[in-house]
């Protein structure tokens, strides 16, 4: 089984961005869940989802404690939150920014993908909701899920030209970061 | 065909199914989106059925009493603050052997507010003469929701069912999920055929004043269709079953109970979690089973019994505490065991109170404790994962 731990702001799409991966995973032929650490939602404060991927139906429900991957939509949670607690140390965490990485002082062995989200957002889809970039980043990078896969978990989301745009955003990020 | 969606929107549409004539509800976190789907339903003229927007839960659950007793099939959805409002309802309905179907979106109680998910709310109505069914995951909450009608339509049964699903671990969960297939659920379910209903032209009154000399009698009837309930509860999983293949215990599931040392018993989502634990404790050479609890009302002690009578030792978990005691399910456990010899020893722990998260960890701890009480209970009853520091 692989965890997912997502941290945002409240309005960035963290939710939404677990719930997609669990979609994506599914349509992969393989088991998944997702859900929001339960919080009261206000927008800009710092929340967090979670996603698991296995190969059997998945029963437990408590949280995620120790991760296989973190993804960090804003990177000035670094600031407030442990984003790499309990992250393993074969893990990945993707980190949104144009910072460089060895500036970030992150507290873990795992390995650092940063992916400058919020640009290519803004370019794409003329706002800065980086999750649908952030998951073309994760595809991307972990291989966990298929760009198949998410981009169906896209289409069954987001109708019309917002559908497109982030079929776009998705494969930008995916393609700069597999590169 | 088995899709990811979130467990609210599969409840929501396993009501559907159903097709309630009469819904009444007002929304509260964490059911709100089990309401909104459902009025979204109806919005799209997916949901043929009078959809009441009430001023409040009390509201809700009186308005389906009437419906309900004019022979209108009704539904309701609340949660904590919502279920404490509908209090005195709940008991018309029951009273009035009124067979109203309500998913409770279990939450914690005020004061202090939390939003959080524990069961207090719906155990605390535990001799409200509602049927209480618990659901481990949203498949199941969505399975039990015709079952819930079926029990409680049952012309030798007529008592309102709750079926109860832990709020937001299932009802905001995303996960694979079968939605209920509509001509499925109606060669299930067949239509409410009520047989005495309030009819202005054959006027009656239903929950009239009752003297002494009756009351107890009303009240041995409820316990009566209690009784008889655990037989359609089983039943009506069992048909449920032939017809979409799934199957979850009746009144209550075991998990890897064979031969186990220690049994765990408790009810609702944390039993997914549990049966992880299990597995890892069973690879490392423990014999440690499970117990669930499906149905907490009517209480299946006889099943129960039979269950737990060859373990060495068993360890409640629940999420509720009963104040000035222990907790709900422990003391209705021990309870009905106490005249029978030759049981284990019982312990028990308050767990995941006001959405404290349940841990592997903290199922293991639990697991230890058990053990070191079967030859001597040292604590019978306790608080998991308490920090004494802050009290």
């Amino acid at each position: 089984m692989k965890e997912i731990r997502f941290h945002g702001r409240g309005g960035q799409g963290a939710v939404t961005a677990a719930e997609m991966i669990a979609v994506a995973a599914f349509g992969d032929k393989r088991f998944s869940q997702a859900f929001p650490a339960f919080g009261v939602e206000r927008r800009g404060a710092p929340v967090m989802a979670f996603a698991r991927i296995a190969d059997k139906p998945i029963r437990i429900r408590s949280q995620v404690y120790e991760p296989d991957y973190v993804l960090v939509q804003d990177v000035t949670l670094l600031d407030v939150v442990e984003v790499s607690s309990g992250l393993k140390p074969d893990g990945m965490i993707i980190i949104n920014t144009d910072r460089p990485r060895e500036s970030l002082k992150l507290k873990t062995e795992a390995r650092v993908i940063t992916i400058d989200a919020t640009t290519i957002a803004m370019e794409i889809l003329g706002r800065p909701i980086v999750n649908t970039t952030m998951l073309g980043a994760f595809c991307g990078a972990s291989g966990e899920v298929s760009l198949n896969g998410i981009n169906n978990a896209i289409a069954d989301r987001f109708s019309g030209e917002l559908g497109k745009k982030n079929l776009l955003a998705v494969k930008t990020a995916f393609e700069r970061v597999a590169k | 065909m088995m899709k990811v969606v979130e467990g609210s929107h599969a409840v929501a549409h396993a009501v559907m199914c159903c097709a309630p004539d009469v819904i009444s509800a007002y929304p509260i976190t964490p059911q709100t989106h089990i309401v909104e789907h459902l009025s979204q339903f109806v919005a799209d003229g997916k949901l043929d059925t009078e959809f009441l927007t009430v001023d409040s839960e009390f509201s809700a659950l009186s308005s389906l009493v009437g419906s309900s007793a004019v022979g209108a099939r009704s539904y309701s959805s609340t949660t904590s603050q919502g279920l404490a409002l509908m209090w005195e309802v709940l008991y018309n309905a029951s009273g009035m052997r009124l067979p109203i179907v309500m998913t409770v979106a279990n939450r914690a109680l005020g004061a202090p507010l939390n939003i959080w998910n524990d069961q207090q709310d719906s155990v605390g109505a535990r001799d409200s003469g509602w049927i209480q069914l618990y659901a481990e995951n949203v498949q199941e909450a969505v399975d039990m929701t015709p079952q819930a009608f079926k029990i409680s339509e049952d012309p030798d049964i007529l008592l309102p069912s709750m079926v109860c699903m832990d709020g937001f671990i299932l009802t905001h969960v995303y996960e694979p999920v079968e939605l209920l297939d509509k001509e499925m659920v109606s060669k299930y379910l067949p239509p409410y055929r009520p047989g005495v209903v309030l009819d202005p032209s054959k006027p009656k009154t239903f929950g009239a004043f009752v003297d002494p000399s009756m009351y107890t009698e009303i009240r041995a009837m409820q316990f009566r269709a209690h009784e008889q309930a655990k037989k359609k509860i089983e039943e009506a999983a069992r048909e449920f079953a032939e017809l979409s293949g799934r199957y979850y215990g009746g009144l209550i599931d075991t998990y890897q109970a064979d031969g186990a040392e220690v049994l765990i018993v408790t009810m609702g989502s944390v039993v997914g979690t549990i049966k992880d634990v299990i597995d890892e404790l069973r690879e490392e050479g423990n014999k440690v089973g499970l117990v669930k609890v499906r149905s907490y009302r009517p209480f299946p002690i006889e099943a129960l019994r039979a269950a737990l009578k060859d373990a060495d030792v068993v360890a409640v978990v629940e999420k509720d505490v009963t104040i000035g005691t222990q907790a709900a399910l422990l003391t209705d456990l021990k309870g009905g065991l106490y005249n029978y010899r030759d049981m284990p020893p019982i312990i028990g722990f308050s767990a995941g109170l006001g959405g404290r998260d349940i841990t592997t960890r903290e199922i293991r701890k639990i697991v230890d404790l058990a053990r070191s009480a079967k030859d001597g209970i040292e604590t019978e009853y306790g608080f998991l994962d308490l920090k004494e520091e802050l009290l």
